[in-house]
């Protein structure tokens, strides 16, 4: 049997607003458990919520981005349950009316191709406290300074097909938000959180399979194992006369396996209705207008411009632009080099692979975009060779700010003077004559050798070109 | 000291006549004599009066006192008092101090007002007679076997007896009301977004609204221009100016057009004298100018019934807050979660609440929540409508508060749909989200009955202009119970 994945995706996000969606308390991350939460997000008796307008503008940015549908009016409804980190025995949600309604999202995929990805719904919500199960000898600890913290839920259609699409659309989320300056980010703080809607079907068929709903994911490698173990469990379980039940699972990265956390039976019944303590969100044509000027050049856009403006593959713009601060980053360098395509190299090449090594990001690099661009331009106006530049990289990533100084400093100016170079070369080939007769007798990869010979006397000055040429008009005149 | 309104004791103090600790102190004396047998009060805060009186004195001894400086009042203890208990009726929050103050009772105190003490109320405000109070039953002043309505009814009892002058309510389908017209008091309820609901604890958080008890529709003027108003705490509150109520009392009456509703005078329960005793005041209206019409609510007999989903579904959720974790009551030795929640829950909540928190939990619930809630939310909009209606013909709706007076406690205890029924009158204004005021009209049987007047979104001026001008005309308000010398 061939089988078909389906798979959906709920992203929750957790949005930027220095204080919590409806109170005054701060969201900032690290906090001792229980200092960042007020009487509101206590749920003590009598306390009333009040909509933090913030998050609203927020979430209009993001439907605008995604071309979605922004209710003109949209309600918040009360979901019910008791847990001991939620304080009011409800969650302040979105249900029937959510803000942001149907929208799309181009995703890339690794075959070069692209695809639209369908989104369902966005809609704001508050977070729930943490359970802190470790250090309390067999009680269970709260800490509600999560407690209240906004979050755009953002759920997608059963679009995509594989692992590979759910990773690539939600990195593309990811990246989105970033932009919009509306999330961190961060995952590891649970930040931007993955739950996938998982089903598999026979190839051809029409009607989706029963789902499972991962949770606990919180990185894109992660997301790309859960489902992969995932959709393997549906098939062995199919395969062997079973029936896939719809429930929740929970992903273990340290078994990288997921298991059953509640089955759709054992699911509570929320008893949503709306919350009679808001009023409905109304969004006028002002705050629509303005979340339209307010928004910053979109990846996609942004892409297209690396290409067009820069004359960079689709690849290399694809790549500057996933974020928005290495695109910034870039377009610094550039400013700075003029050479497009040698600065997406050098983005691209040794600066990003420092940064990975050292696990820094771009905003972090030790090496600034007026550095490098300094550094760049002595490369293209042959200053010194792009080998050399490997020595001045270095100095810069050390601490070292500007390239010219670095070069003056360590004399790692290009030699270019043809007789300089000429007479470098008369004095290796006459050193080693045996080796002018292999390369004469047909074994030209000789050449090789005496290339390396001229650069270690020259300390890898020499103009690699002129060497070249020099070196073959006298080895084959 | 003892029959003087609040108007006349501020007038009082202004001349001088006698310190607002005197005042205090003469009925923090009539608390501790009468209040033993009344249980109107469940938390008296002596020392805290008598605090706030001496700074009242000062206030008013450097000229900067108010009309409501140095006047003692008692708070229904459902209003959060910072560093003050605040059970709300329940053995939940019997040992709840809030760390905040509720904005009704800032304001109040920021008037410079003395606060004597918390009152007692039927648990979580659920309840018609006070008998569902943690705390026991509030006793009736005009006859202590007999109950003083509810919710709010140890500050219905507190003012009948005159022990305060004044005190504070909370009406969700008719706990204000209903209480004023069994005690022979003036209640109002205003318009649902007039006051504040922060710090105030919720039972149906779309009905509940604060008001005020008093002795005169003019005392209530007072207050509720100090009560009332926006609040950036409270999205519900409505951002309207506040006219200056006292200033409208006086108003003529000539003209007003006064709605009778065929419904309520038709209801099968109303009991014969308070029908009576209604017709009259009418009649007395008609004498001081008003122009009376029948007009028909045709979707009242659906306001029990919607209430009965609408108050139960809010409250169920409200509720859940209190679980054992964070605050008020926790069961000894839970054995684990479940067992905390049960238990917790079990032990701290009473009869009436734990009745309500199930019905409203299975109307939310899914199959059920279009038959029910959604039911009760589309004839809770038919009955707005039908108020609306009215309204293009009339100036204010006048009928009986109650279909009965104050019944005998332990009466309808076990019978809760004939307890449900009190609020015949009065539940429809709260789903309409109106405002509406009973006042002494007469008597029955040698019980107090109640005029319910029922005005148009934030016609509170009128309704007391109107119930001024009916004090000013007759001495029912006057009456006093025998026996609280």
């Amino acid at each position: 049997m061939q089988w078909e994945v389906v798979i959906g995706l709920e992203i929750h996000a957790q949005l930027a607003t220095r204080s919590k969606i409806f109170s005054g308390a701060s969201t900032a991350y690290g906090a001792e458990p229980n200092r960042q939460a007020c009487a509101v997000d206590l749920g003590l008796p009598g306390v009333l919520p009040v909509l933090n307008a913030e998050a609203v503008a927020m979430a209009v940015k993001f439907g605008l981005a995604v071309n979605a549908e922004i209710a003109p009016r949209s309600v918040f409804a009360r979901k019910n349950y008791f847990y001991p980190d939620l304080p009011k025995g409800y969650q302040i949600s979105q249900y029937e009316l959510p803000i942001v309604g149907k929208g799309r999202l181009r995703i890339d995929l690794e075959d070069g191709t692209g695809k639209e990805v369908g989104i369902t719904r966005a809609h704001l919500e508050e977070d729930a406290g943490k359970s802190l199960h470790e250090d309390y000898h067999g009680l269970t600890g709260i800490d509600l300074n999560r407690a209240g913290t906004p979050l755009l839920e953002i759920v997608s259609e059963p679009d995509m097909r594989s692992a590979a699409e759910a990773v690539a659309y939600a990195k593309k989320m990811h990246s989105l938000v970033r932009y919009l300056e509306i999330c961190d980010g961060n995952m590891q703080e649970g930040s931007f959180r993955c739950d996938a809607n998982v089903s598999i079907r026979p190839k051809g068929q029409a009607a989706l399979g029963t789902r499972a709903e991962l949770k606990n994911i919180n990185s894109f490698r992660f997301l790309e194992r859960a489902i992969l173990f995932e959709v393997e469990r549906q098939i062995d379980v199919i395969e062997g006369g079973g029936e896939v039940v719809q429930e929740t699972r929970l992903y273990d990265s340290a078994k990288n396996e997921t298991r059953s956390m509640r089955s759709k039976e054992e699911a509570n019944d929320y008893r949503y209705f709306p919350d009679p303590d808001l009023l409905p969100v109304e969004i006028t044509a002002e705050l629509l207008q303005s979340g339209r000027a307010s928004l910053p050049e979109l990846p996609d856009a942004k892409r297209e411009r690396f290409g067009a403006e820069y004359g960079l593959s689709d690849y290399d713009a694809a790549v500057l632009t996933a974020s928005r601060e290495l695109a910034d980053y870039f377009e610094s360098v550039v400013a700075n080099a003029s050479d497009a395509k040698l600065a997406a190299n050098w983005v691209m090449g040794d600066l990003s692979g420092a940064l990975n090594k050292a696990g820094l990001d771009i905003t972090a690099s030790p090496v600034s975009a007026d550095s490098l661009g300094g550094m760049l331009r002595r490369i293209a106006d042959n200053t010194i060779s792009g080998k050399i530049a490997k020595q001045v990289f270095e100095a810069l990533w050390a601490g070292e700010t500007d390239a010219d100084a670095v070069i003056e400093a360590k004399g790692l100016v290009q030699i270019t003077d043809s007789g300089a170079i000429e007479a470098v070369i008369d004095e290796i080939l006459a050193a080693n004559p045996s080796q002018i007769e292999q390369y004469r007798a047909g074994k030209t990869k000789m050449l090789g050798f005496f290339v390396g010979q001229v650069m270690k006397v020259t300390q890898g000055k020499a103009n690699p070109g002129q060497v070249n040429e020099i070196l073959k008009k006298r080895l084959d005149g | 000291m003892l029959e003087k309104t609040v108007a006349e004791l501020s007038a009082g103090l202004a001349a001088g006549e006698f310190s607002s600790e005197e005042l205090t102190r003469f009925y923090l004396d009539r608390v501790e004599r009468l209040n033993p047998e009344l249980n109107a009060y469940v938390t008296v805060t002596a020392e805290r009066a008598l605090a706030d009186a001496r700074a009242a004195d000062a206030r008013l001894a450097a000229g900067e006192a108010g009309p409501l400086t140095g006047i003692p009042l008692a708070h229904k203890d459902i209003f959060c008092t910072q560093g003050i208990r605040t059970a709300c009726g329940s053995k939940m929050l019997d040992n709840f101090i809030a760390p905040y103050e509720s904005t009704v009772s800032q304001r109040l105190m920021d008037a410079g007002m003395v606060l004597l003490g918390k009152t007692n109320m039927d648990e979580f405000a659920m309840g018609s007679s006070n008998e569902t109070s943690y705390y026991g039953p509030v006793r009736n002043p005009w006859d202590v076997e007999r109950v003083p309505g509810g919710s709010s009814g140890g500050s219905a009892a507190a003012v009948a007896a005159r022990i305060a002058p004044v005190a504070t309510g909370t009406d969700t389908g008719g706990s204000i009301r209903q209480p004023a017209s069994f005690c022979g008091v003036t209640g109002i309820k205003p318009t649902y977004g007039r006051v504040s609901r922060w710090g105030m604890i919720a039972f149906a958080s779309s009905l509940d609204q604060a008001g005020i008890f008093s002795r005169t529709a003019e005392d209530a003027a007072l207050l509720l221009a100090a009560m009332s108003g926006f609040d950036p705490k409270d999205s519900t509150s409505v951002d309207q100016a506040v006219p200056d109520y006292r200033a409208e009392l006086d108003g003529p009456l000539e003209g007003l057009r006064i709605g009778i509703v065929r419904e309520h005078l038709e209801s099968e329960g109303l009991d014969g004298e308070v029908a009576g005793a209604v017709r009259a005041a009418i009649a007395e209206f008609e004498k001081l100018g008003a122009t009376t019409r029948e007009i028909s609510l045709p979707n009242n007999h659906l306001s029990v019934p919607a209430y009965y989903v609408v108050a139960p579904a809010e409250c169920s959720s409200n509720l859940s807050r209190f679980d054992g974790v964070r605050f008020g009551y926790r069961c000894e030795d839970p054995k684990d979660l479940e067992d905390l929640y049960k238990r917790s829950r079990g032990e701290g909540f009473g009869a009436e609440v734990k009745r309500r928190i199930l019905v409203g939990t299975y109307a939310l619930s899914a199959g059920y929540y279009d038959a029910y809630y959604k039911k009760a939310q589309q004839i809770r909009a038919l009955i707005r409508e039908d108020f609306r209606a009215a309204f293009q013909e009339v100036d204010v709706i006048m009928g009986p508060t109650a279909p009965s007076s104050a019944f005998r406690i332990g009466e309808k205890t076990d019978d809760p749909v004939s307890m449900y029924l009190s609020d015949i009158y009065t539940i429809a204004v709260n789903l309409a989200g109106l405002p509406g005021l009973s006042i002494p009209c007469g008597h029955s049987a040698g019980l107090p009955v109640g005029l319910q007047v029922v005005g148009d979104y934030f016609a509170e001026g009128r309704l007391l202009n109107v119930a001024h001008r009916f004090q000013q005309a007759t001495d029912w308000h006057k009456a006093a119970p025998g026996a609280i010398a």
